[in-house]
């Protein structure tokens, strides 16, 4: 599939840092673009809705000495652009100031909030990489069939249900009646505080800890929440390994593999798979990247502590300083998939090498 | 905060789908857990407590002075204080300190650590320092007017005086815990006076500790077996944050919960036909009312406002919309308040509201807007009012918006209605007093902007009767003024109060003695046995 290294290539090398050198400062002034054109779009919202800050802070019984001091406490004597200025400022340094709803400081909410969707988020995704890129590949393997029709249906069913009604139908059966499955929460109240919280992440926690009791309990509780968000991102990325995958069959290189004799199997699974992955990792990254935003209707059925819960929480009340440290985060999140995606692109594709 | 996002019809698929109940688990013997919404807990510290998790922890965590006796709601229960007198001049008060109660931490009570509690919540000067700067307390003043004379007298002066009714009321608040000052202060930084440290612990004497504390997710208290009137039966309270009405209620119907306290009224439907849940419905202070602006050229005219009064369907809102979670009330004292009564003149009546509007010359029909917070309930009754206003003729467009953004337009005056709910902040009707009847300063730029500016409301003569009736000794006379001015206001009064809170619990058959009262921070864990 690659080109037999040529002259011109071994020549080129000489370019190549600083071609990667001049990439990455790209990249970062990119990134950097990216980022405060961000906070300059959250600052500038949150400063135009007609709601009072510092009535968030205190509730509506104060006097007016309390409500002046609070005011400049929170810097909102001070010119718009200072305001902005401190604000990037303070980001740079990952300070967000504290959030008026929890009084904590904003990073260590999100500190706190971000491992329980890292964990849902990540399950998920597993759960919708192990089952949604098999489906798709045999949908398009046997293109019309009925089990094409099925794994359609599915994927269909997947995107348009409602999830937080998934989310109650399945403690309705699972755990409700079937009692298979433990109920809403993280953990059950008896391991409470029985794992030092390393990471925050209770499994890798537990794992750690050789607590293997906690691991089964807390996995148990993970499974129906990642199972209806991991459904989600089955039922998009079935449909794009379809397509992919289609598109790749229809090539040359498939019809002389074939004719070479090869196994079908390693046709498929190998010459079109590993193709259509190179597209398919983007896909994968940008749902696992939604995923980790937050969640925030299945967190409320779940009673998940996560991110979605957080931000929608702050926004709704007008927590500035939890949202903008909230986006950021979703916002690095995004970047750093970007740049994952980046690098696995050039491990399966010789040709972005 | 309250966020509704799943709509009825997935509660109604569930109410439909489960007609059995499921098998039941159960909850350790010793341990009690409720399914709460505990997201809007911000801290712990009494100096700073102002919304209704942290309320109602602190009465768990601390002893107060005094507390409010939830069985005989006319007589103050001793707490830290087993006994108090008050000066002929009605402007000190001396509390004799109880022997032998000892802090969590070991150390013993004195009234030292009780004046410096009261001292430091009036420096801190937070959220709910003005309960006791009502008293002419302050910053400079506190600690030569709050004083322990001796390890077992705290002396506490106030600046004029005031009903004793109402000072001892304050004080069996949150803002009378006792904190242990040698373990908040071995956890002050910078001059805090370890507010910081406060937020997440306890350094008090009641009967639970706080064990695990993870805000959104979950609240251990452990008990603690040293405490004054014995230790408490359950070892143990969790309170674990479950934001859904739905899933609170499986796990209560599991057993996986023992006390379920978000319920909506689907599930409070289905629950009540299950054998194993006990449902109870405790009247709160909180008041649904709707401010009517006295700037706007129609609310203006007493007709109008009265015509109003009588455009509510009380009993219709009850039925279909708040099913329960409230009760019609239409007096400003909430009932189990003193002096609160409970007179309902106002019925539905279109005729008597057109025959009004005519009277003031509106029989050609007006437009009015309604400020309403985009969420259940308020939404819902904004548009039963607009329809039920057209048939009188008034044009009722309704401006939806998030809490916030309504309160600020409230605040500035802004608004022609305002429909919103009023809770007191204390169990003493001075606090709904203040907010409805007192106005001592109706202009743009009055520092007091409480209900009756905000409605631009210019009452010199019940701005007065408040203050009078916050200075009587008397409790009968005290009781007579507040009903007198009810009685006024149902008639004169530019608010149309429709509905009282109700908190709906729901319990396990086997789970007695859970004391809620009428006040959000009056509510006991210690006498819960399963």
């Amino acid at each position: 599939m690659s080109p037999p290294p040529s002259n011109a290539s071994r020549r080129g090398r000489g370019f190549g840092a600083a071609r990667v050198a001049g990439r990455a400062a790209n990249l970062l002034l990119s990134i950097g673009f990216t980022f405060l054109g961000l906070l300059a779009v959250t600052f500038f919202i949150g400063r135009v809705v007609p709601v009072d800050p510092v009535l968030a802070a205190v509730g509506d019984r104060i006097n007016a000495s309390t409500y002046d001091r609070v005011r400049e406490e929170l810097g909102l004597n001070l010119p718009l652009w200072e305001q902005f200025a401190r604000y990037v400022w303070n980001a740079l340094q990952g300070e967000f100031g504290r959030s008026v709803l929890t009084s904590n400081p904003v990073i260590d909410d999100i500190r706190r909030v971000f491992p329980a969707t890292l964990e849902l988020a990540t399950v998920a995704t597993v759960i919708g990489v192990v089952l949604g890129v098999p489906a798709g590949v045999v949908a398009a393997v046997k293109r019309g069939s009925m089990v094409d029709q099925a794994i359609r249906v599915l994927g269909l069913v997947g995107y348009s249900v409602p999830v937080f009604w998934l989310g109650l139908m399945g403690l309705l059966v699972f755990y409700a009646k079937l009692d298979w499955l433990p109920g809403p929460g993280r953990i059950d109240l008896l391991y409470e505080g029985m794992v030092e919280p390393l990471t925050g992440v209770i499994l890798i926690d537990s794992a750690i800890a050789g607590d293997w009791d906690v691991f089964r309990d807390a996995l148990s509780h993970v499974v129906l929440p990642a199972s209806i968000l991991g459904y989600f991102s089955l039922a998009y990325i079935s449909r794009m390994t379809r397509s992919f995958m289609l598109a790749q069959l229809q090539q040359e290189y498939i019809t002389t593999a074939r004719v070479k004799g090869l196994a079908e199997r390693t046709v498929i699974w190998r010459h079109a798979l590993g193709n259509a992955m190179v597209p398919l990792i983007t896909v994968i990254a940008l749902s696992y990247g939604t995923l980790l935003e937050g969640s925030v209707l299945t967190e409320i059925v779940f009673s998940w502590p996560g991110l979605g819960f957080y931000i929608t929480n702050s926004l709704l009340n007008a927590d500035m300083n939890a949202v903008l440290g909230g986006t950021v985060v979703v916002g690095a999140v995004f970047i750093g998939l970007n740049l994952l995606s980046d690098i696995l692109y050039r491990l399966l594709d010789p040709r972005a090498r | 905060m309250h966020i509704r996002l799943l709509p009825a019809a997935a509660a109604i698929g569930l109410a439909v789908t489960l007609g059995m109940a499921p098998a039941g688990a159960a909850t350790p013997a010793n341990m009690v857990v409720m399914a709460w919404q505990i997201d809007e807990l911000i801290s712990l510290d009494p100096a700073e407590i102002y919304e209704f998790v942290g309320g109602e922890l602190s009465g768990n965590l601390y002893d107060r002075i005094v507390f409010y006796d939830i069985k005989n709601p006319d007589q103050m229960q001793g707490g830290a204080a087993e006994s108090w007198t008050v000066s002929s001049d009605g402007k000190t008060f001396t509390f004799k300190i109880r022997d032998g109660i000892k802090f969590q931490s070991g150390n013993p009570l004195t009234a030292e650590d009780a004046a410096w509690s009261l001292q430091r919540l009036v420096k801190l000067d937070k959220g709910p320092a003005f309960i006791l700067k009502e008293f002419g307390l302050s910053k400079d003043n506190v600690d030569q007017k709050v004083r322990a004379t001796d390890a077992k007298t705290l002396v506490f002066e106030t600046d004029k005086a005031y009903a004793p009714t109402f000072v001892l009321n304050c004080l069996g608040s949150w803002v009378s815990s006792v904190l242990d000052k040698k373990t908040v202060m071995a956890n002050e930084k910078n001059g805090d006076f370890g507010n910081d440290w406060l937020k997440t612990h306890a350094a008090g004497s009641g009967p639970y500790k706080v064990g695990t504390l993870r805000q959104n997710e979950v609240i251990m208290l452990d008990a603690f077996e040293d405490y004054w009137r014995g230790a408490p039966k359950m070892k143990r309270v969790a309170l674990r944050h479950v934001p859904e009405s739905a899933p609170q209620r499986l796990m209560l119907e599991k057993g996986d919960a023992d006390i379920a306290r978000n319920l909506a009224p689907d599930d409070l439907d289905v629950l009540a036909k299950n054998p194993d849940i006990t449902i109870r419905k405790v009247p709160q202070g909180m008041i649904l009312y709707l401010g009517l602006n006295q700037k706007n050229q129609y609310l203006s005219k007493p007709e109008v406002t009265e015509a109003l009064k009588w455009l509510v369907d009380y009993e219709g809102i009850e039925k279909a919309i708040l099913r329960g979670t409230r009760v019609p009330h239409q007096t400003f004292l909430p009932e189990g308040y003193l002096g609160a009564i409970n007179d309902k003149p106002y019925t539905l009546n279109v005729e008597k509201a057109k025959a009004l509007l005519a009277k003031a010359g509106l029989s050609g029909g007006f437009k009015l807007t309604m400020d309403t917070r985009n969420t259940y309930p308020t939404m819902d009754i904004a548009q039963v009012l607009q329809a039920t206003w057209a048939k009188a003729g008034i044009q009722l467009e309704i401006i939806p918006g998030d809490n916030k953004q309504t309160l600020t337009k409230y605040r500035a005056r802004q608004h022609d209605i305002y429909i919103g709910q009023w809770a007191p902040d204390y169990l003493d009707p001075h606090s709904n007093a203040q907010g409805f009847a007192w106005n001592p300063d109706n202009s743009d730029n009055s520092s007091n902007k409480l209900l009756a500016w905000r409605n631009a409301w210019d009452i010199p003569q019940y701005t007065k009767m408040t203050e009078a009736a916050l200075a009587e000794s008397d409790p009968a006379k005290r009781k007579a003024i507040y009903e007198q001015m009810q009685r006024d206001f149902l008639k004169v009064s530019p608010y149309v109060i429709m509905f009282q809170n109700v908190q709906v619990l729901a319990e396990r058959k086997n789970v007695k003695g859970f004391e809620h009262g009428p006040n959000f921070d009056v509510v006991y864990y210690r006498n819960i046995t399963k």
